[in-house]
């Protein structure tokens, strides 16, 4: 094992609500919502309608432009609506569960004997696919190219984020088939970043892989920054990323030869009473797991995913497919007398003109959802460089970015970034200038424009 | 604060589109978001935000230029009355300093956001908070004489020629404070430079008075004094009566100067509060008095003028050198904006200080036009860090 790489630039946000590592009951949902808009970069071609019988696993749309990807049904039950917006754009495929979880059939294999393009067809036509992301662009991974190497974040230091060693105990046996299938997809190494800190047996016991130990606050569990630590992206290469449960979803899938989305996700954040982990599977209706469970004493904010990045659904929402993460934050809609001058010790600030940074680094706060000040253009320097441990000159990035100079992008490195790696340096911005959305147009911008 | 904001939500349809008062929208929420830090939630992406934002960080510079102002008041009083000969009493010093500085306060605010609100109304925008700080650094680098309509127009070019037409804060190429000095200075020479601008003689509003200037009365500068000076040999510099100046003095700051560059102990105070907040780089800071120290050092060795001799902590402590290093060349929106930028940006700023002080026969003074100059250079020293970078990735690729 290579020695532990050592990240200085970060930032922890520590946040009230966080799960102690307990399941908490609830009924389990009825309600399923499988939204094409969490596959980045495919164009859904919808092959299901109103009232059709599905079984877990059953196509609901493939990909226009490489129609062996399929997505499928995460449950078995019936299609209770297509919804479309504007331009028949597929908004989501609600599905009503029958509550038996019924499986289309899938052969239990050995991904170890079977052929490179063999499990590249089995991956692709049995709705696995999608979870394999690709960079440059964040998208879901091109199946006609061949990836440098496959990373693997073993960990996940987002606020309140859950904790994987926990959520993925006793699934050696699965996780080791899914690497094993993954390893067919590349030429090149597995490699899985884990934290020095935490035990990660299952990790280290596996076999076919490359452990990269790294040490360092948010955002070293982003598997952008461990990509750039471990080997970067070159323009040219493509890597995939993979998330760990997602690996395991795969690994059950093939063990027990039949279909099994479900994973470990927490529900936390500072309005939640009993912050927990809950067993249950994307697309899932939250309500379940939130309702009761919550205090309404201000209006709430629900998040599929973490604070820094995640996305806004509602109370009676769903969780998307990428996220193990439901947080529930209270809204910041109120306004505040005199706020800029006033000393906020219950707010959280990395700036020094607040006292947040003399009150020692175990203090949680409960941050509300409000900017806490207005948009402007770039005044301060330096703040994104703090929280952003990539060579990567983020400030310039984005600023290539908005003036839509591709040749900029390129060579300050657009290619090894995703919008998620940009989330801290949106949190700490005096101009509250909305990098992750930025960043994402200009990935969107850039592929469209070479492709 | 219930009855103020229900007033505000009360009022506030009248300013909106198609009210009453739609055309003072922007003063309305201007004054609103002053009052009420706005409930604007996230939308999208980030969630929960830090709680800086620009009004904290200008109003945090704001504060650290206040041991500044309120000596250089002082020192407006003081020299008056050390001229006029009279009485020295610290409750008429401070009348006096008041009665001074606080119309130029007033002029540069109400002239530089009353264009601010205005470009607001008309580009749909919000106030930005930019001002706030340069109105304060304006009346700071003017003489104690510079004439009021002076100082409007002055403030009225720097806010429209150097802000706004670039897009308005976060887009100016020049320090907008600076700019309304340069303007004054090569607009209006004489109000600006020479003997008698810097210490007032005449009464304000009845406060202070000429009865009686003494005789020997010069109100040169000491970098003044210095740059006239024949010979090679450092002249002694002396204050306005003719009492010799010594270093402590010049740290001190009861010495002829722009109102707020002569305390250089109310300039440490706010340099503290500027580094410990984090809102001025230490990097520009510490690197633009090592680049003047360097050069006035270097100067020492050739050694054949005055000035030239004048020992390099002098040279720091005299006129505006730290005042631009502090509150001037640390500006985040007009200097270097890479890491490795800043120590050049600020080293080449302290340097040219000095060879403007010193090669310059009419001009004893360099720190303005050094920043504008290296404000200018900025870009161009970010580009040689950013294509390192961009080098280093390509590099990459070769290997």
């Amino acid at each position: 094992m290579a020695e532990v790489i050592r990240i200085k630039r970060g930032l922890d946000i520590k946040l009230k609500g966080k799960s102690e590592e307990v399941f908490g009951k609830s009924e389990p949902a009825t309600l399923f919502s499988v939204r094409p808009d969490d596959f980045q970069g495919i164009k859904p071609k919808v092959i299901v309608k109103d009232g059709d019988a599905v079984k877990a696993g059953s196509v609901l749309f493939y990909d226009k432009a490489n129609p062996e990807m399929k997505f499928v049904s995460p449950v078995s039950g019936t299609i209770l609506a297509v919804n479309r917006g504007d331009k028949r754009k597929v908004l989501d495929i609600r599905i009503q569960s029958d509550g038996k979880f019924e499986s289309e059939s899938f052969q239990k294999v050995n991904p170890s004997s079977m052929t490179s393009e063999k499990v590249k067809e089995l991956l692709l036509s049995s709705g696995f696919w999608p979870f394999i992301k690709q960079r440059p662009y964040d998208i879901v991974a091109n199946p006609n190219e061949k990836p440098k190497a496959i990373f693997i974040s073993g960990f996940d230091t987002a606020p309140l984020a859950p904790d994987y060693d926990f959520v993925i105990q006793g699934k050696k046996e699965e996780f080791q088939l899914g690497v094993d299938a993954l390893a067919k997809l590349t030429n090149g190494k597995i490699h899985i970043g884990v934290n020095v800190e935490s035990a990660s047996k299952i990790y280290k016991s596996l076999t076919g892989v490359e452990i990269h130990e790294f040490d360092g606050p948010h955002p070293t569990g982003n598997v952008g920054v461990q990509i750039h630590h471990i080997d970067p992206i070159n323009k040219g290469e493509s890597v995939w990323t993979i998330n760990p449960q997602d690996v395991v979803t795969i690994g059950t899938a093939m063990k027990k030869g039949s279909y099994d989305f479900s994973k470990v996700i927490v529900l936390d954040g500072s309005s939640v009473k009993h912050p927990a982990y809950y067993r249950t599977v994307y697309g899932a209706q939250i309500s379940n797991i939130v309702k009761g469970n919550v205090v309404e004493t201000t209006p709430l904010r629900y998040i599929s995913g973490n604070p820094l990045s995640g996305r806004h659904i509602s109370a009676d929402g769903f969780l998307g497919a990428y996220d193990t993460q439901i947080c529930v934050i209270p809204e910041g809609n109120t306004s505040e007398f005199l706020g800029w001058i006033m000393p906020r010790f219950k707010k959280f600030s990395v700036n020094h003109t607040y006292f947040s940074w003399l009150m020692g680094s175990n203090k949680e706060y409960a941050l509300d959802t409000n900017l806490n000040g207005g948009e402007r253009a770039f005044i301060m320097s330096n703040e994104y460089h703090k929280v952003f441990p990539m060579d990567i000159l983020p400030e310039f990035l984005i600023k290539a970015i908005l003036a839509k100079d591709i040749d900029k992008m390129e060579q300050l490195g657009i290619y090894e970034v995703a919008p998620e790696d940009f989330a801290l340096c949106e949190f700490v911005c005096t101009s509250k200038i909305e990098t992750q959305r930025i960043v994402r147009e200009g990935l969107d911008y850039i592929r469209k424009e070479l492709a | 604060m219930k009855a103020l904001r229900n007033f505000l939500d009360k009022v506030k349809p009248s300013f909106e589109e198609g009210g009453k008062l739609a055309m003072f929208r922007s003063v309305f929420e201007g004054f609103e978001s002053f009052l009420f830090v706005p409930d604007t939630t996230a939308k999208r992406g980030a969630h929960i935000h830090d709680c800086i934002d620009s009004k904290r960080v200008m109003s945090m510079v704001v504060i650290a230029l206040m041991p500044a102002l309120l000596f250089g008041i002082y020192n407006v009083g003081y020299q008056h009355f050390l001229v006029t000969g009279q009485e020295m009493e610290f409750g008429s010093i401070v009348a006096y300093g008041l009665a001074c500085v606080l119309p130029k306060i007033v002029v540069s605010y109400v002239v530089g956001l009353g264009i601010e609100f205005i470009v607001a109304q008309w580009k749909k925008e919000e106030i930005q908070e930019g001002f706030l700080v340069s109105g304060l650094l304006i009346p700071l680098i003017v003489p104690a004489n510079c004439p009021l309509w002076m100082l409007a127009v002055a403030t009225a070019f720097a806010v429209i020629f150097a802000k706004e037409v670039f897009g308005g804060t976060g887009m100016n190429i020049f320090n907008v404070a600076l700019i309304t000095r340069a303007f004054l200075f090569f607009a209006y020479p004489t109000a600006m430079s020479g003997e008698s601008v810097w210490i007032g003689t005449e009464g304000i509003f009845g406060i202070g008075g000429a009865s009686n200037v003494i005789d020997s009365f010069t109100g040169a500068t000491p970098l003044g004094q210095v740059g006239v000076a024949q010979g090679v040999v450092t002249p002694i510099i002396t204050n306005a009566v003719g009492a010799e100046i010594s270093t402590m003095d010049m740290f001190i700051g009861l010495i002829p100067g722009s109102i707020g560059e002569t305390s250089k102990i109310a300039i440490l105070i706010g340099a503290v509060i500027l580094l410990f907040t984090g809102i001025a780089s230490w990097k520009t800071m510490i690197s633009v008095f090592v680049g003047g120290a360097l050069t006035a050092l270097l100067f020492n060795q050739i050694g054949t003028t005055p000035i030239m001799n004048l020992p390099w902590y002098d040279h720091i402590l005299l006129g505006g050198f730290s005042f631009g290093a502090v509150f001037m060349a640390t500006d985040p929106v007009t200097s270097a904006r890479t890491e490795c930028g800043k120590y050049v940006f600020g080293f080449l700023i302290g340097m040219f200080a000095i060879i403007i002080r010193v090669l310059n026969p009419g001009y004893p003074e360099g720190m303005m036009l050094s920043i504008l100059l290296m404000n200018l250079f900025a870009p161009l020293i970010d580009h040689f860090f950013v294509q390192a970078n961009i080098n280093r990735r390509l590099k990459r690729v070769k290997k």
